[in-house]
């Protein structure tokens, strides 16, 4: 249930350069426990976003609530300049309907830490599932594209096995192909290599650094990988108990981070590694 | 001691196995009925509709917890006081189909609620509909486990279509007792009725088990 008053949020984003992903005052809570505390954080175009913080400072939640897999209780969030979670009724602010919803949510694709592989399809089906039953692709092409994805994480060879007989690594890839399938605009990773063998973190990571050099996605990421995160992200959030604690180009967070809190993660993080 | 006889036993046999058909052809039909339904309740109450998700719950709850025969009973013969007047079979197949609809419901909860979350949470980020999520992602995956336990109502079924005997519905244990009243011998058509049963219960088990391996590796879970 939305808490807080909307009606002093506009309608929708409008001028120039409108962020691609917009939080605004954005509050969510379990009972008393208040997981984020009137989030407020901007993505721009193409811009690569990288979440780091210690484990319940509320990354995660900033993407499910993107996904829109959890409800906000608090603010709007505003995607590609239109409400996520609302819509324009009479001129006001409401919750949306599930016709907005769907609308909204083929605007992101996400992958999660568990890959989420429907595990009674193929690599391939898994892929086409998606661009023929929701967006109405032909098979053949819907075919084309799975398998031009496929071939783009690597995994062309595999196209007809099922993720039973795929390692993680190679799930997580197929599970990115997927996501890439419907052709989101924004692009959210979910601690992605977090449940893989060291061995194989380079597999999934190598696709996204791909991904970040190649097109115009704005992407969200939660890691654990701070090597990668500094390698790839345009800017870096650090969240510490629902609250953006500090955040900055990674040069300046990891090289110079100034909040103390900051400095005691990265320090733990790096003894840790 | 035992009075078994030979010709009499291959005299009444043919009869037997006509009602064999007929025992077959009801637990077939009632299964049928209980398999879609009981899909029905399932999903009913996993709906957001919660007056409807509430009536379906004390229904199944309601014919999980009253005997069969009452319902076989019911269906029958009161029915008709509500004007509802059926043949002997029409209203021994809703009321088998009925109750085991209620059984295999549960069944198919357990086999629903089996299904990691994330495969829902993979559904909605992909956008599928609700009823593409359920017939496409959740329910190929739900069937696998729930499969024992069907296969362990099938057989259910299959023993208490004799109670479809009570209304008169020409079955094994129908037949086997009318023999008994021409005749005044019982001891060969009871027998032959529960050798027929046993013949019949323990390959469908085994068949089931085989049929459980198959459809996994057909879905490709293993």
């Amino acid at each position: 249930m939305d808490t807080t008053d909307v009606s002093a949020f506009p309608l929708r984003l409008e001028g120039d350069a409108i962020p691609m992903v917009s939080f605004k005052k954005v509050t969510k809570s379990y009972g008393n426990l208040v997981v984020l505390d009137s989030l407020d954080l901007d993505v721009a175009e193409g811009e690569m976003v990288t979440v780091i913080g210690p484990s319940g400072s509320g990354k995660t939640t900033v993407l499910r609530m993107l996904m829109t897999l959890e409800t906000i209780n608090g603010g709007v969030i505003y995607v590609d300049g239109e409400p996520l979670t609302h819509m324009e009724r009479d001129g006001k602010l409401v919750r949306a309907d599930s016709r907005h919803l769907r609308k909204m949510r083929s605007k992101i694709g996400m992958c999660f830490q568990h890959f989420n592989l429907f595990p009674h399809m193929t690599a391939l089906e898994n892929c086409m599932e998606g661009p023929v039953h929701v967006l109405g692709m032909s098979k053949k092409e819907a075919r084309e594209r799975s398998e031009e994805l496929l071939a783009m994480v690597g995994m062309a060879e595999k196209r007809d096995q099922h993720p039973s007989r795929l390692s993680g690594g190679q799930q997580q890839r197929v599970a990115i192909a997927r996501a890439l399938a419907m052709r989101p605009k924004v692009m959210l990773f979910d601690e992605v290599t977090s449940a893989l063998d060291p061995e194989v973190i380079g597999e999934v990571t190598n696709v996204i650094r791909r991904l970040v050099a190649e097109h115009n996605l704005t992407m969200l990421m939660v890691t654990h990988q701070m090597g990668f995160a500094k390698d790839i992200s345009d800017r870096i959030c650090f969240f510490y108990s629902g609250r953006i604690e500090e955040q900055g180009s990674p040069e300046e967070l990891f090289g110079n981070p100034q909040k103390e809190r900051t400095q005691q993660f990265l320090s733990a993080v790096k003894e840790a590694s | 001691m035992f009075d078994w006889r030979w010709d009499f036993t291959f005299e009444i046999l043919p009869r037997l196995i006509v009602a064999t058909g007929n025992t077959l052809l009801a637990a077939g039909l009632g299964y049928a009925i209980a398999v879609v339904l009981g899909l029905v309740f399932a999903l009913a109450q996993r709906t957001p509709f919660r007056p409807l998700t509430m009536v379906v719950r004390e229904a199944v709850e309601f014919i999980r917890s009253t005997p069969l025969v009452l319902q076989i009973f019911f269906v029958f013969y009161v029915g008709p006081q509500f004007g509802i007047r059926l043949s002997p079979w029409t209203a021994g197949m809703i009321a088998i189909g009925l109750h085991y609809a209620a059984y295999l419901s549960e069944v198919y909860r357990g086999g629903l609620e089996s299904v990691p979350k994330g495969q829902w949470e993979a559904a909605k980020s992909l956008n599928l509909s609700t009823a593409r999520t359920y017939f496409r992602v959740i329910l190929p995956q739900a069937l696998p486990p729930s499969l024992a336990g069907m296969g362990n109502y099938l057989v259910g079924i299959f023993k208490d279509t004799p109670m479809l005997s009570v209304i008169g519905v020409a079955e094994l244990m129908h037949t086997a007792n009318a023999i008994g009243s021409e005749t005044y011998r019982f001891l060969e058509p009871f027998t032959l009725v529960g050798i027929i049963f046993l013949c019949i219960s323990l390959p469908t088990a085994a068949l089931i088990r085989v049929f459980e391996t198959w459809v996994r590796r057909k879905l490709g879970l293993g």
